[in-house]
């Protein structure tokens, strides 16, 4: 697409992008180049140079164990907090469709946690099972379970899990609520006229009408639960216990600032940007399919 | 709504069982931020022995003036300060070079102008997760840390506005520009005195998606702001947690929690159609 009208002159355009240029330039191409090129690198030990090793951090990190280990760690945790956060989302949105009046309202009250930083969600939930103070702990504690998130690595994944997508609930919601509000009433009513009873309608009707919502959540909420959750974990497990909530991204922290092995991390870098460049492909894929939809 | 008040909607039982269905969720949704609140407004003795009340004590001036004057490692006032610059920042810079960037490709043509356009789409790939530790160098090199260009300037380096610009300025018709031109307007001209204008809205719809974003930045400022008068408010509470064994310090931590919810919630809420306008527009 392009426009028909253009000015003329050469200097000012690029005296408009300019600022754009420089700054995507210095604090964008050249890190991510940075990244790629010291992948093919190990420092020595003291520091002072760095070694060739081509594909070599590659080659390491896909026969560490840790990093395996990582990489179902993510796999487990995206789809849960993408599965408990879309699941709760729908399953409001749909009964806020359901209602003639008051949607408006509901849609208020349940749009701000969207506005809640997750490194805050994080310190919550950690607060709420605190094994020393916090309340649900005590009250668990009282029906004979022992919650201690700090040493059991399931319980430590179920917390992360939850308060990842706790936070995420309203974004899901406004979308699942557009999207089911978009769909003709007249084509449920008829449904309804055939006497399709409303699990019948959701199932065979709606939630196929549904679907490019659906979808396009289930990459956005997979994307997120990759890098944003950083603060989650950060504040609730550090990571632990014995690295059970350690993802991906977190890792690429760990192992770069914390273990200063900045060869591996750049490696971990490079490995986390093929993952993000598929998944933005198949989103941008989808989205022009759905413009003929 | 009247051809929307037909059969399928529920009445008596089922509609109450609807709302309650909707209250439930909320409840559930509210109920950490309830209990951070309580905890604002209590004593510490009242926390550390469980189980903690579940209804505000009277603490509540004197928790919070605690956490914004003295905090725990800087005063909770100060990294509110830090944050304000953060995401304003933020939010002006990027929409301020993608509204030029925009226009420039749009109206202009120019060498590189292709170039350009993808290089731009390169950078919607990469979160600044991705390239932590070499950005950490440049920022370190340039001697950023511990300052504000360091927290703002490499979170405005994406593209994401200035695609939302192009694909605006693309629906502006023609005329306009072709009655600029005759009338001898100078493209700049043009720029400030129609097409801003003309985008007041996707500007502060950006903003609003933009304020949010920055306000609440985690890992970046952790990285790079080792100094406590520098953190800001988000990333500030989890350094207000003591290592070891020590007790933290429950009332202050959860008054600053609640203190970073503040501001961005009351955007959220106070613009909530700009807000639903930017998300959707910036997920296109």
């Amino acid at each position: 697409m392009e426009k028909r009208v253009k000015f003329k002159g050469i200097w000012l355009p690029i005296l408009l992008v300019l600022p754009q240029i420089l700054i995507t330039a210095v604090f964008f191409f050249y890190p991510a180049g940075q990244a790629i090129w010291q992948s093919l690198f190990i420092p020595d030990p003291f520091g002072l140079s760095m070694q060739w090793v081509g594909l070599g951090n590659f080659e390491f990190l896909l026969s560490d164990r840790y990093y395996r280990a990582s990489f179902v760690t993510t796999a487990v945790f995206s789809i849960l907090v993408t599965v408990v956060s879309m699941g709760v989302a729908l399953y409001l949105a749909v009964l806020a469709d359901r209602l003639v009046r008051g949607s408006g309202t509901y849609r208020t009250l349940l749009i701000w946690p969207y506005a809640v930083a997750p490194a805050v969600a994080g310190v919550l939930w950690l607060f709420m099972f605190n094994t020393r103070v916090g309340v649900v702990t005590w009250y668990l504690g009282l029906l004979g379970y022992d919650w201690n998130h700090v040493l059991n690595e399931g319980e430590a994944m179920g917390l992360v899990v939850i308060a990842s997508a706790w936070g995420r609930i309203s974004y899901n919601f406004l979308f699942f609520l557009a999207g089911l509000q978009a769909i003709p009433r007249s084509v449920i009513e008829a449904a309804a006229i055939d006497g399709a009873h409303f699990w019948t309608r959701f199932r065979t009707i709606v939630f196929p009408l549904l679907s490019p919502t659906t979808f396009f959540l289930l990459v956005v909420n997979i994307i997120y639960s990759f890098f944003e959750t950083f603060g989650v974990i950060h504040t609730i497990t550090s990571g632990g216990p014995q690295q059970a909530t350690t993802i991906l991204v977190y890792k690429v922290y760990s192992d770069g600032f914390v273990g200063q092995d900045l060869g591996s991390s750049a490696a971990q870098s490079v490995i986390l940007l093929a993952i993000v460049s598929l998944l933005t492909v198949v989103q941008f894929k989808y989205i022009e399919r759905r413009v003929h939809y | 709504m009247a051809e929307r008040n037909g059969m399928v909607e529920r009445r008596g039982a089922g509609l109450w069982l609807t709302h309650l269905g909707l209250i439930v969720g909320i409840a559930f949704i509210f109920f950490p931020i309830w209990l951070a609140f309580v905890a604002s407004t209590v004593e510490q003795q009242d926390i550390v022995r469980p189980p903690m009340p579940l209804l505000p004590g009277d603490q509540f001036f004197a928790n919070y003036a605690r956490a914004l004057t003295s905090g725990v490692n800087a005063p909770v006032s100060t990294m509110l300060l830090n944050s304000l610059v953060m995401a304003v920042g933020i939010a002006l810079g990027k929409i301020a070079i993608s509204l030029l960037s925009a226009f420039a490709i749009v109206y202009f043509r120019f060498p590189g102008r292709r170039l350009f356009f993808w290089l731009i789409f390169l950078t919607l790939m990469l979160p600044v997760e991705v390239r932590i530790v070499p950005t950490y160098e440049v920022i370190a090199n340039f001697g950023m840390l511990n300052s504000y260009q360091g927290l703002i300037l490499p979170l405005i380096a994406s593209a994401t506005a200035t695609f939302l610009f192009r694909q605006f300025f693309m629906t502006v018709p023609d005329e306009l520009a072709e009655a600029a031109r005759v009338d001898g307007a100078k493209p700049m001209r043009f720029f400030f005195d129609i097409l801003l204008p003309m985008s007041r809205t996707n500007i502060a719809a950006l903003f609003v998606i933009l304020f949010i974003y920055g306000w609440n930045q985690y890992l970046w400022p952790l990285l790079i702001t080792t100094d406590p008068e520098m953190n800001t408010i988000v990333m500030g509470i989890k350094q207000m947690f003591p290592s070891g064994d020590d007790i933290a310090d429950w009332p202050v931590i959860m008054a600053t929690s609640l203190l970073a919810m503040v501001p961005p919630v009351l955007v959220v809420v106070g613009m909530q159609r700009l807000f639903v306008r930017g998300l959707v527009e910036s997920e296109k």
